[in-house]
């Protein structure tokens, strides 16, 4: 997996394609060449998953719209 | 010297300029109209008239003052109590001035009632209102999001709601950005904030779920979440919504509209994202299941390819090879017991033929008496007695020795 996949995931998509990597490798019903390849992806989701548990830190903005009816996220605290 | 030309434009009145009295009335309108643009009025309403027309015509007085009121029939479609003398009142609207007959009057766009009973009476009423078109119902209902990446929240930006919900928020699920939309949550702009920030998220789109809410209060306190604005901008809201008013014994008529209702704000965060404790676990369960799968279908492999190796036709190949290699084994034996045979063969022919060739040599012959008889110039044993002649000298060799002789005569038969 390429590091600019790896940044636009969100944690809904990694988690839910760790499940399904999961059920996947589960079904029985891999190659032994796909099965390596598929472990090794799912233990980078784990990672990525547990990555943005542990690092990430909630962001407080504000929403705000201009005259021209553009909005705008401002920081605040 | 008084010169009305060049104190047309001069802003402030004076006493030095006449004015016309249109132009006076335009002036009284346009600072009355400025100043008193979109206010709330408290007051009791006297004289109240519901023309055929459909607008309503009344008076809102205290006990020193009073003013005419109009509410156009546009605007009083949607009230769900009835007007009466009497009746405190809180109305919304904006001073107009009337030129043609010199009257300002208070132009009406929302009115509630103000006492406590009334509310009350007002409040189940637009319940019932809102109940009947259908906007409470459990099928337009939209579903949470599991995982919301942003979280709109419409509350203020002051008050504990605010606090309790990012604290909550970002201590269960850390990836959770949360946008705030400040409003007033009481008051008399409460409602109209409340429902325009709703309407902002909407058209902002990038937010996946909204709360919508305050922390606890009296019932007039919480009212704005009552107001039909508010109700009605929650139930069209493409964006599911929460709503978190009060405490837990306080329902508004926003709590039955939204797609979520949460009795706090506190219980609103969390219901709206899930527990990063719990995911960890999910994550680890998921992480111990990859890998027993992945050993298990690696062992898999492993038998199956042991189950091949010992297959049927491996193990006939393996046989047949171990049958050639004995076939091998004994064709080297002999081969080899064959070869050695022969060379016994060879070498007992050799000694009988060295026998022979022993016997047969000329010393052994001439041992048994017989002697060799040569030429004495060329050396040519002589088989033949014609061969020689008289004179001719020859050389005799004897088993041991030799002799020469000249020969006397040929032999005469």
């Amino acid at each position: 997996m390429s590091a600019k996949v790896k940044n636009e995931m969100t944690f809904e998509e990694a988690f839910y394609k760790l499940e399904a990597i999961v059920d996947q490798m589960e079904s029985g019903e891999i190659s032994l060449d796909a099965s390596i390849k598929t472990f090794e992806e799912g233990m980078q989701l784990i990672q990525i998953c547990t990555g943005m548990l542990e690092q990430a830190k909630t962001r407080l903005q504000q929403l705000t719209q201009d005259d021209t009816g553009r909005f705008h996220l401002e920081p605040l605290e | 010297m008084i010169d009305p030309l060049t104190d047309m434009h001069d802003d402030k009145p004076s006493a030095r300029r006449v004015y016309r009295v249109s132009e006076l009335t335009r002036r009284i309108r346009g600072v009355l109209e400025e100043t008193f643009d979109e206010i709330w009025l408290e007051g009791e309403i006297s004289n109240f008239t519901a023309h055929r027309s459909g607008h309503f015509y009344f008076s809102l007085k205290d006990s020193e003052s009073q003013i005419s009121c109009v509410m156009w029939r546009g605007r009083n479609l949607s009230m769900v109590f009835r007007p009466a003398d009497g009746m405190k009142v809180v109305a919304f609207g904006r001073i107009t001035v009337y030129e043609q007959g010199g009257r300002y009057q208070f132009d009406v766009m929302q009115l509630r009632p103000a006492g406590i009973g009334d509310l009350q009476a007002a409040f189940e009423a637009l319940k019932r209102k809102l109940d009947a078109e259908g906007l409470f119902r459990q099928e337009i209902k939209k579903p949470l999001p599991e995982f919301p990446e942003r979280i709109g929240i419409v509350t203020s930006p002051t008050g504990a709601a605010i606090q309790d919900l990012v604290s909550v928020i970002s201590r269960r699920y850390p990836p959770a950005q949360i946008v705030l939309a400040p409003v007033r949550v009481q008051g008399d702009f409460a409602s109209e904030e409340i429902a325009r920030a709703i309407r902002q998220f909407n058209a902002f789109q990038e937010v996946d779920v909204l709360i919508v809410g305050r922390g606890g209060g009296s019932l007039e306190d919480l009212w704005a979440f009552n107001e039909e604005s508010v109700v009605r901008a929650i139930a069209e809201s493409e964006i599911p919504v929460i709503s978190a008013v009060g405490h837990e014994i306080d329902f508004t008529l926003s709590d039955f509209a939204a797609d979520l209702r949460a009795p706090t704000p506190s219980a609103a965060a969390e219901l709206v994202v899930p527990d990063q404790n719990e995911l960890m676990t999910a994550i680890k369960h998921l992480s111990l299941r990859l890998q027993q799968n992945f050993s298990g279908l690696l062992n898999g492999y492993a038998s199956q390819l042991d189950s091949i190796r010992n297959s049927y036709v491996f193990r006939d190949v393996s046989s047949r090879i171990r049958e050639y290699e004995m076939r091998l084994d004994e064709n080297e034996r002999r081969f080899i017991s064959a070869m050695e045979q022969n060379l016994d063969v060879r070498n007992l022919n050799l000694s009988v033929l060295r026998g022979k060739l022993q016997a047969m040599h000329p010393e052994q012959i001439l041992k048994r008496g017989y002697s060799i008889t040569r030429h004495k110039n060329t050396g040519e044993v002589i088989r033949d007695a014609s061969e020689i002649h008289a004179d001719a000298e020859v050389i005799t060799q004897m088993a041991w020795g030799k002799f020469m002789s000249t020969i006397q005569s040929e032999q005469e038969e």
